[in-house]
This record gives structure tokens, C-alpha cells and sequence, in this order.
């Protein structure tokens, strides 16, 4: 189907219903319930993660397939949302042209950087790429303050122009408030909240559009790996040199690489920007950079799935962990006696709340040292594990000779 | 031209704390063979010795005066540092004006350390894979140590104060015969710089002139042929990671007066000493200095009043700028060997 191939189908399959399904499933436990807190199924925490999911998708196809190392790609999610809001506040409220001329504006610069930045190769070209992003940072704080709004960061105003007609999305509002972006006018804040018992399961209408992108790259990336192209890529990963000594130029291979990678960051960018109409230029700072370096390494490097789910995990670990404070961990531990529960409180306090950090840098290092693969990697472990037990079995219930 | 000493002056001590760090990662780099991305980690660890140490100076104990009345009337409780019952009051204070220039003898035994457990516990296991898996394991790394760090000394600036002595500015300008007040330059600044070439010509002379330095340039050119011939290089090399470290946490130590502590400053040096290790030329010891300071002076250059309303924002973007016309007109940077890194 879609010019893929059984498994691939069905892996984009499972993906779409889990997408689908993400506001159901994401909240398992009853509504007031202990473990309410544990449930991530709210809109805000679901664009995220699916928002985040498209960007890490797109880093995974310059560093999965090709091997650089680009700690620069904060700079392209930033310039995206930058192009996007302003879309939003020239043109029309309405999302769409906010999310192509992000795309396209994160595609014309990740060119230019690509252009550059692809001369060199391993840590010169992680160097290069960081180099760019920091002085597209400082650049976006502080000289472009006219075009992206320095250091207070960028938002709709009353008064923008939004020079399309309003059955289009331009003009003011109705109501005489600040328009909130939307599609066709269907505000993206909207949702529409289904009870079921104790359950309260909320569809949101802007991370339904974030999830249907989403889909269409996560769908675009397998065409990407599973294509010649990819195939060239995978190449370059594994020697270059020898590609180049067969009298193949992998320059142009690479740069369409980087661009179309950088223009996945563009589209997270823009879907960031429409989702929550304020940008600043911490959105662009090399920590940005780091954390889907991050995301991409947890869910398994040069895998399909894995930037998803590491996307989704750190996402979720960053919410849920940063919303747990000392009284919770008492009521957890209350069943325990009073000096055991205080000895639990005070060992787990510092990972939690503000310190989440550091949970995510435990994690992180283990991960790397025990995991290269990531968490697709423990699947297929784990997997191997339960296959290599039956073998085992396999093997005993034959008869030794 | 009171102009140009000026700024060249202002680049030196910036300067001076780029090529420390930059010394330090190349040597880690050179010997080993790792990226380590923990260096501004390093760094900063290196600026809070000097911290924890002057808490420790400072510890006292409550002693009631009763000379002297609080705003109720009763005796005031007076904060006397344990230091001031060992040593008596004017040493005392004397031994806690002087922390910071006391955290060296603190730090390098505590940097050393770090750096020898930090090879024996996480890098030695990281020789054979690929360098970006390197960057990823040290940067984990690098989060852990600046998020204790503000677990335990918060996320505030924690100033801490040059000795009495060094307070205050030198006139550079009258003393070279230009107008009085025309180059003020402050001592501590110039105190950092000399102790910055003082360590760097230690380093470069330990390399040089010992055996043992000998024995690790050997192992840089060569690990495997000085493997063969009996030395215990991994031991050796150890032992330069220990040193690269205690670099960076002397070069933290020292540059705590210029720019109050906190737990991120690290982050903020790394990126920026990385560029400076990549300009200079991977594995370049001398590069990795030169290019600390001329990157240092460029930067003051910059920022500039002049030329700054000339480019504005270009005080931001210099580094970055002057690195990527580097990289891209001299590949192996300033004094970089051919087959370092190359692909």
C-alpha cells in the first residue's frame, strides 16, 4: 500500500491508529484518581509530542542515514517558527500558509548552511553546524530584533495587518480579541471533550492537524529510507571514501539530505508557532539543538520508529517528572514508616521537579553506554531475549544423540 | 591606538581563559583520542573548588559579644569563623581575603582526581567507539555534573572576591606614557594572565622536558609502538587527563572574580572552547593557545563602540564567523597536522 512494502504498511499503520487513538490512550487512569498525574493525554502535552516527533523524525534522516552529527538544527525549528508567526500576523490566521512558508523559509536557509557546512565532515561539520545555530541565536536576540522580536520573542497582535479576505482567516476577529490561529475557522484550542465513565478523554482539534503532518512525515521518511536515495545515504555512512572513489559525487546526495532534513525542522517550527502563537529566540539556543540529539539517540539512531518515541519519552519524562513535587512523593510513600518515608522523599528529590535534568541526563548517559541502539534497540533485546528462550526449548526437546 | 592596547588587553583575559580550556581539551584529545564534552563541565566544577573552599574558610560558630547590644538590648551574637580561633583574627581574615588564590592548592589535587576517575569510570570505556558517540556520552555527562552543582549551590550567582590586594585598576596608559585614564586595565585581570602563561609554559614544558612528557608525546605521535615497547601508556595517559582537567578547574578557579560563579557557566565556555579547539587545529597544543587568544582579542575587537555601530551585532556572531572563514579556507585550522581527524 502507498508504494510500500507489507512491513512498512503495517508499521505506518499501527503508528496512524496509535496517533489516532493518542487521546485514549495516553489516559489510562481514572480523572481524580492517584495516578492522574501519570496521564499525558491533554492537548498541550499531545502537540508536543507529536510536534517534536516530526522534528526528531526529520533529524534522524541527515543523522541516521548519513552519520553527521548536526548540532544545528534548533536554528531551523526557530527560523520556522519566525517565518510562520509572521505568516500569521501579515497574511491570514489560518494555519496553512503559516506551515509552508515555514517549511519553505527552513528549507532556503538550511541550504545555505548545508551549502557550507558539508565541505567538512564528522566533528568539523558538527562544529560548523553549531556555529551557525549559535549566531543565528545571538543574531535573532539581539540585531534582528525588527524582525523577530529580540529578546521578548514574537506574537499576534490586535492590530496586524492580515491582509487576506476574513472568509480566508485575515482581518480581526469577530469578537474583537486577538485571533487565535485556526483552520478554515476552526480555532486549534479547540476540543471536544468525551466522558466516559471516569474517564474524560479530550480530541483536540490542533493536535489532530499536528498528528495528520506527522503522519505524512513519519510516511515520507520510510519513502526516503526504503529509496535509492536512502540507499546512497547509507552509503555515505558507512565509507565515503569509497564512494567517492567510485567516481560518485556525494555532495549533492548529502545537501538534499541536509535540506530535507532541515525543512522537517521547519515544519515542527511552524506547527510550534500555530499551536501556541508566541516565539522567542531560546526556541533557536544550541540546548534545543542538544535536546532532539537527544530525543533521536533515546528512540534509536537510523530506525523508523525510534525518534517518536524518544521524542514522545523525554517529552512526557520533562512534563511528568517537572510536575512532581515533595507532598506527592509523601502520599506515595506514606505507607511506609515515618523515618523510611522521609529517607525515600530526600534520595528521590533531587531527580524531581527543577532537577529533572538530571533524571534526563542519567538517563541519557545510560542509554549511550549501555544502549547504543536506544529503545528499539531494548525491544529487539528484549525480543531476542524471549525468541532465544523457545530456541533454547527448541533445541532441548530434541534428542541428544 | 590607546584604542587598540585597550581592547587588546580586554581580549587577553578572555583570551587567556579560552586557550586554558582549549589546552585542556586538546591535550585530552591528543592523548586519547576523545571528545570530551564535559570540559566546560570541568571548568565550572573548577570554579566552584573555590566556592566550597571559602565556605569551608568561612564556617564559624556563634559567639555572644557582650560588649556589644543588638536592636532588643540583649548581647549580640556574633558569626566567628573557626579560622580566626586557629589562626587569630588578622590571619584569619588575611587566609579568607585570599580564597580564591588559596582554591588553587584546593583545586588541583580535586580537579586531578575527578579528571583520573572520571577516565577510569566512564571514557576509558568510550577508546573504541565513534567519536559522536563520545559527544553524547560526555554531554549526559556534562548535564549530571552542572545539575548537582545546582542542586546543591542553587541556580544564583555566587560571587566571589578577588583578595583586597588585587581590587582596583592599574593605569596601563600613564604607566606607557599615554593620557592618565586612558587604559585602566584591573589588576585581577592582569593577575589572570600572567597565571595563565605561567600554567600553559607549565604544561608545555612538563610535556617538553620530563621523561614522563616525553614518554606521552611519544604516545601521542605513536600509542602503539610505545605500547609495544613495555610502557604502560594507558597509566600515563590517565594521568594527562587528570592534568587537562585540572587545567580547566584551575582556569574556573582563578577567573571566579572576573565573572561570579554559577552552573551553567561551563555550557556557556564549551561551545565556545570547542570552536577555539577546531580553529587552532585538532590535536595542535600550540594552536589550541594561539587561537584562544587571537579568538579572545577578536572578540574584544569587536565589541567595540565603532564597529559595532558599523555591524551591529557583530560582538555576538565574531567567533562563530572567524570559525567557519577558518574551517573553510585552512580545513586543518590554524596549526593543525595532517591526518588528525580527517574523516
Amino acid at each position: 500500500m502507498f508504494g510500500l512494502d507489507k512491513k512498512d504498511t503495517s508499521l505506518l499503520l499501527i503508528v496512524a491508529a496509535l496517533v489516532a487513538l493518542a487521546p485514549i490512550i495516553l489516559n489510562p487512569f481514572p480523572e481524580g484518581s492517584a495516578l492522574a498525574q501519570f496521564n499525558a493525554g491533554y492537548p498541550d502535552l499531545m502537540q508536543r509530542f507529536v510536534i517534536f516527533g516530526i522534528f526528531a523524525i526529520g533529524f534522524n534522516i541527515l543523522f541516521g542515514l548519513t552519520g553527521y552529527l548536526s548540532f544545528g538544527h534548533a536554528a531551523f525549528l526557530g527560523a520556522g517558527s519566525y517565518a510562520g508567526m509572521w505568516m500569521m500576523k501579515l497574511l491570514t490566521i489560518n494555519v496553512i500558509p503559516a506551515i509552508i512558508f515555514s517549511t519553505i523559509i527552513a528549507g532556503v536557509i538550511s541550504l545555505a548552511i548545508g551549502w557550507i557546512s558539508l565541505r567538512r565532515s564528522g566533528i568539523y561539520f558538527s562544529i560548523l553546524t553549531l556555529a551557525f545555530a549559535q549566531m543565528a541565536f545571538a543574531l535573532a536576540a539581539s540585531v534582528l530584533t525588527p524582525i523577530t522580536g529580540g529578546e521578548t520573542g514574537l506574537q499576534t497582535n490586535l492590530n496586524d495587518p492580515r491582509v487576506l479576505p476574513s472568509f480566508l482567516g485575515g482581518g480581526a476577529s469577530a469578537d474583537g480579541n486577538i485571533p487565535k490561529p485556526s483552520l478554515f475557522g476552526i480555532e486549534m484550542s479547540a476540543s471536544f471533550e468525551l466522558p466516559v465513565g471516569s474517564w474524560v478523554w479530550t480530541f483536540n482539534w490542533g493536535y489532530y492537524i499536528c498528528a495528520v503532518m506527522m503522519l505524512l512525515a513519519f510516511y515520507l521518511a520510510i519513502r526516503v529510507f526504503r529509496s535509492p536515495f536512502g540507499l546512497m545515504l547509507k552509503a555515505v555512512k558507512s565509507n565515503q571514501q569509497r564512494m567517492n572513489y567510485t567516481g560518485l559525487n556525494t555532495r549533492p546526495y548529502m545537501l538534499a539530505c541536509f535540506v530535507i532534513s532541515g525543512m522537517y525542522a521547519g515544519l515542527a517550527g511552524g506547527l510550534m508557532a500555530a499551536m501556541d502563537p508566541q516565539v522567542g529566540a531560546e526556541r533557536m539556543q544550541w540546548t534545543a539543538s542538544g535536546e532532539v540529539v537527544l530525543m533521536t539517540i533515546l528512540g534509536g539512531v537510523g530506525t523508523l520508529i525510534g525518534p517518536v518515541l524518544g521524542a514522545g519519552l523525554i517529552k512526557y519524562f520533562e512534563n511528568i517528572f517537572s510536575k512532581i513535587n515533595d507532598n506527592l512523593l509523601h502520599q506515595w510513600f506514606s505507607f511506609l514508616p515515618d523515618g523510611l518515608e522521609n529517607f525515600m522523599v530526600t534520595i528521590i528529590h533531587p531527580f524531581i521537579g527543577k532537577g529533572w535534568h538530571l533524571t534526563l541526563g542519567l538517563m541519557f548517559m545510560g542509554i549511550v553506554i549501555f544502549l547504543p541502539g536506544g529503545l528499539v534497540e531494548g525491544g529487539q533485546r528484549i525480543k531476542a531475549m524471549f525468541k532465544g528462550k523457545k530456541a533454547e526449548k527448541a533445541t532441548k526437546t530434541t534428542p541428544a544423540e | 591606538m590607546d584604542q587598540i592596547i585597550l581592547q587588546i588587553l580586554n581580549g587577553l583575559d578572555k583570551g587567556s581563559a579560552y586557550a586554558l580550556i582549549a589546552l585542556g581539551l586538546t591535550l585530552i584529545f591528543g592523548t586519547l583520542g576523545v571528545v570530551n564534552f564535559a570540559h566546560g563541565a570541568l571548568f565550572m566544577l573548577g570554579a566552584f573548588c573555590t566556592v566550597t573552599l571559602s565556605r569551608i574558610l568561612t564556617l564559624s560558630h556563634e559567639v555572644i559579644d557582650e560588649s556589644r547590644k543588638d536592636f532588643l538590648g540583649n548581647p549580640l551574637k556574633v558569626d566567628v569563623p573557626y579560622i580566626y580561633d586557629w589562626f587569630g583574627e588578622s590571619t584569619g581574615a588575611a587566609i579568607i581575603d585570599w580564597a580564591v588564590p588559596l582554591s588553587i592548592l584546593f583545586a588541583i589535587p580535586v580537579m586531578i582526581g575527578i579528571g583520573v576517575l572520571m577516565e577510569r569510570g566512564l571514557v576509558k570505556h568510550f577508546y573504541n567507539r565513534p567519536h559522536a558517540d563520545q559527544i553524547l556520552v560526555t554531554f549526559g555527562l556534562a548535564i549530571v555534573l552542572q545539575e548537582i552543582i545546582k542542586y546543591y549551590f542553587g541556580a544564583n550567582q555566587i560571587p566571589a572576591p578577588a583578595p583586597e590586594a588585587f581590587v582596583g585598576s592599574f593605569d596601563f596608559g600613564a604607566a606607557v606614557g599615554f593620557d592618565a585614564g586612558a587604559i585602566i586595565y584591573p589588576y585581577w585581570r592582569i593577575v589572570y594572565f600572567c597565571f595563565a602563561m605561567v600554567l600553559i609554559g607549565a604544561v608545555f614544558a612538563f610535556l617538553q622536558f620530563t621523561t614522563f612528557g616525553m614518554v606521552v608525546r611519544a604516545g601521542m605521535a605513536d600509542r602503539e609502538t610505545v605500547g609495544l615497547l613495555g610502557i604502560n601508556i594507558d597509566r600515563r595517559f590517565t594521568i594527562m587527563f587528570g592534568i587537562a582537567a585540572a587545567v580547566a578547574g584551575l582556569a574556573g578557579v582563578m577567573y571566579t572574580p572576573i565573572n561570579s560563579p554559577n552552573y551553567h557557566m561551563g555550557m556557556d565556555f564549551l561551545v565556545i572552547s570547542f570552536v577555539v579547539v577546531v580553529v587552532g587545529g585538532m590535536g595542535s597544543l600550540p594552536g589550541a593557545v594561539l587561537a584562544g587568544f587571537v579568538l579572545g582579542i577578536l572578540e574584544s575587537f569587536a565589541s567595540m563602540r565603532q564597529v559595532i555601530e558599523l555591524l551591529p551585532g557583530i560582538n555576538q556572531v565574531v567567533i562563530y564567523l572567524a570559525a567557519i572563514v577558518i574551517l573553510l579556507t585552512r580545513p586543518r585550522g590554524l596549526l593543525g597536522r595532517k591526518g588528525v581527524m580527517e574523516d
